[in-house]
């Protein structure tokens, strides 16, 4: 892969005599090496330190003291610690419960977000240019307000005297308040609301490119256009679908704000769990248990994703 | 090849079909225009075409023609006019249901299947079982020559292989009409030359009616039983090879197929085997022999091909008429044949060739630069246009 463009990249620059020499000048001195560095060193102070912070933090114990925990004098006492800190996750049904509420609602909030968001990332690929800009820039309108404000904003949507049961009242739909807030349904519509466009823009982009003249053929061979959706455009998309899919299911596995605010205290989501564990019990070792192995149930859907874009990238050539 | 042709398309009565009065077209081009808001892309055309044809579309780019093939497809719906395929009316059949089958010029082979799968799509449709579907995906490997090929995608083929993919698709439901647009045209020239006799061959071989749509007149010449060039939409001509090149009917035809040199005049008289013109440009006398329904004094065309015109130091025969004398301005060698562009007294440029038929020695040349030459040709070379 990298073979093929390093060669399309010289063809580009056959003849230009002058460009080779800077581009000759660039690797020979070891820019090029020092451009990829940083990204590199980047991810390694911001991210692989912490987390080396973090994993090690779970082999303490939890302490009265600054900062709240403490190393085991010897091996064994950090074995010992590992042990109960790691153990406390699997005995607890709080935390297991927490891990698989939280699988559960990313799942089908992706679910959801696919369902609603592949017919419109579909209507934008195929609208006309003026169109096409004008639905793009309303999937990408609601980033310009907080986050937080939208969440705010639901909840005032959502409660008891809100303006939906408002509306339904003044319909007589219903005669008395239906109870949204503080349901799994409230933090659904919280993260399908939230994350719908991680799952539009990549599926446009994906759908956007795919050539028409493919369906033609399809059409021209015999298939009817429900048939050629599925035989032609829903297997080219599936690198859109999986992007989008995971743009949204890792970080609503690990989300705190939306449940926090519209969900049901009773059942939290593991980042709820996470937090409380933090902050409330000051218990630093069994927190950074909760969030090294809610990292480890996140790596194999984003190995997937990687494999997938590694394909699709290979197929493109 | 004509003659195959014409044998191919003919009725009893031993003429090619299209010009037996009693033969019955196959596809029926009745009036269809298409416009887009205000740009009438393709404008009040009519065409016959007979069972077992290569017809070709000509014309540049944006003359219609490819929006005339989408229309038989079933993707564009026409704005006025009807389609008649096997005396079918095909104006509310989707394009799903009609028996025509498209190669596109991209090709559009599915990426994610394999060949055997892209050429095995359309059959599914159909009332195949899997072997059966398997002998049929064989069979035609084996007719675009591809049976090693089955399981690779087409992202692992050369562009020729791709092209062949293309057609065994086009060609698996035994369509009654085959839709070819610019199916040479991704390929490079030795390819396209070899590929156009295959494409001839294949076309014999399974016997379905082609429709081409090209803007390579040679393409066009070498495939096509007949062709209708086409510009702004409209059909200028249709016509064989032979008759598209030797008796244009327009100026723009004229120009369009190969290259050819245009003389404007006015008719000085019309004999019953010929009419002479005067042409001021040229000064002399032009003799265009056959009948022609023109009256003197009226203002024509003269177009002479360049190969028809022989070019000689020396006026050679004591001739009245079809001699001008010019001066040679260019002159290119191709090998087989020597390109000379010659300017007159009047300042207009004549192209004229000339097969080398005998090796000159070297630095021979038996015309040069700036010789004074005269060029003549016969009568019935020339061809006299009205529009």
């Amino acid at each position: 892969m990298t073979a093929s463009v390093e060669t399309r990249s010289e063809a580009v620059m056959a003849g230009k005599a002058d460009k080779k020499g800077l581009r000759d000048w660039f690797n020979r001195r070891g820019w090029r090496k020092a451009v990829i560095a940083v990204p590199y060193f980047w991810l390694l102070l911001f991210f692989l330190a912490p987390f080396g912070i973090v994993l090690a933090i779970s082999m303490a114990d939890a302490a009265i003291a600054i900062p709240p925990f403490r190393w085991g004098s010897d091996l064994n006492g950090i074995l010992d610690s590992l042990n109960y800190n790691y153990g406390l996750l699997v005995q607890d049904p709080l935390y297991w419960y927490g891990y698989l509420n939280s699988l559960k609602i990313a799942a089908i909030s992706t679910v959801l977000c696919l369902v609603l968001g592949y017919p419109m990332a579909y209507g934008i690929a195929r609208a006309s240019g003026a169109w096409r800009n004008i639905l793009l820039l309303l999937v990408i309108l609601p980033f310009w307000t907080s986050f937080l404000l939208r969440i705010y904003a639901w909840m005032g949507m959502l409660n008891n005297h809100g303006a939906i049961n408002n509306v339904l009242m003044f319909l007589h739909i219903i005669h008395e308040p239906v109870q949204l807030m503080y349901t799994n349904f409230a933090v659904y519509i919280g993260i399908v609301y939230s994350y719908l466009p991680f799952m539009i823009l990549p599926l446009y982009a994906n759908l956007e490119r795919l050539d028409m003249n493919l369906n033609e053929a399809a059409m021209d061979l015999g298939s009817r256009p429900w048939r050629t959706f599925l035989d032609i455009t829903l297997p080219l998309s599936l690198p859109g679908i999986i992007a989008g899919g995971m743009l949204v299911f890792i970080p609503a596995t690990g989300e705190y704000v939306i449940p926090t605010l519209l969900g049901r205290a009773d059942s939290p989501m593991i980042g709820r769990v996470l937090f409380d564990e933090f902050f409330l019990n000051r218990d630093w070792p069994v927190a950074s248990a909760v969030a090294v192995v809610l990292l480890f149930l996140l790596v194999v859907p984003i190995m997937i994703f990687n494999h997938y874009q590694a394909h699709e990238a290979e197929a493109g050539q | 090849m004509m003659d195959a042709k014409s044998a191919e398309g003919g009725t009893r009565s031993g003429l090619p079909a299209w010009s037996d009065p009693d033969a019955q077209p196959f596809i029926r081009i009745d009036s269809i225009t298409k416009k887009f808001g205000d740009f009438t892309a393709v404008d009040d055309v009519s065409i016959d075409i007979f069972k077992g044809e290569l017809f070709a579309l000509l014309g540049g780019s944006g003359c219609g023609k490819t929006t005339l093939l989408r229309m038989l497809a079933g993707f564009e719906t026409p704005t006025a006019g009807r389609i008649y395929i096997d005396g079918q009316d095909m104006s509310t059949v989707p394009p799903y249901e009609r028996p025509v089958n498209m190669m596109f010029q991209s090709y559009a082979l599915f990426p994610h299947m394999t060949v055997e799968k892209n050429v095995g799509y359309g059959l599914k449709h159909e009332n195949m079982n899997r072997n059966q579907v398997r002998d049929r995906v064989r069979e035609l490997l084996d007719l675009v020559q591809l049976a090693g090929l089955a399981g690779r995608k087409p992202h692992q083929l050369s562009g020729g292989q791709r092209q062949r993919v293309a057609l065994a698709r086009a060609l698996a439901k035994s369509p009654k009409l085959l839709l070819l647009d610019e199916p040479l045209a991704a390929l490079d020239k030795k390819l396209r030359e070899q590929t156009q006799f295959e494409l001839i061959n294949i076309q014999e071989k399974v016997g379905v009616t082609f429709i081409v749509v090209t803007h390579d007149q040679e393409e066009a010449m070498t495939l096509a039983s007949r062709i209708a060039v086409m510009d702004h939409g409209r059909i200028c001509q249709i016509g064989t090879p032979t008759e598209i090149y030797e008796f244009p009917r327009s100026r723009f035809v004229a120009d369009f197929i190969g290259s050819i040199n245009l003389f404007e005049g006015t008719v000085k008289a019309v004999r019953k085997s010929a009419v002479e013109v005067d042409c001021p440009t040229a000064g002399c006398l032009f003799e265009i022999a056959g009948e022609h329904r023109v009256e003197a004094g009226k203002s024509v065309w003269i177009a002479v091909r360049p190969e028809k015109i022989s070019i000689d130091r020396s006026k050679l025969k004591d001739a009245r008429c079809n001699a001008v004398q010019g001066k040679v301005l260019d002159l290119g060698y191709f090998g087989k044949d020597s390109l000379y562009r010659v300017q007159l007294a009047s300042g207009e440029l004549v192209r004229v060739s000339r097969l080398n038929e005998r090796r000159l020695a070297e630095h021979e040349r038996s015309v040069d630069w700036d010789d004074l030459v005269w060029l003549t040709w016969e009568p019935t070379s020339a061809i006299l246009l009205q529009e």
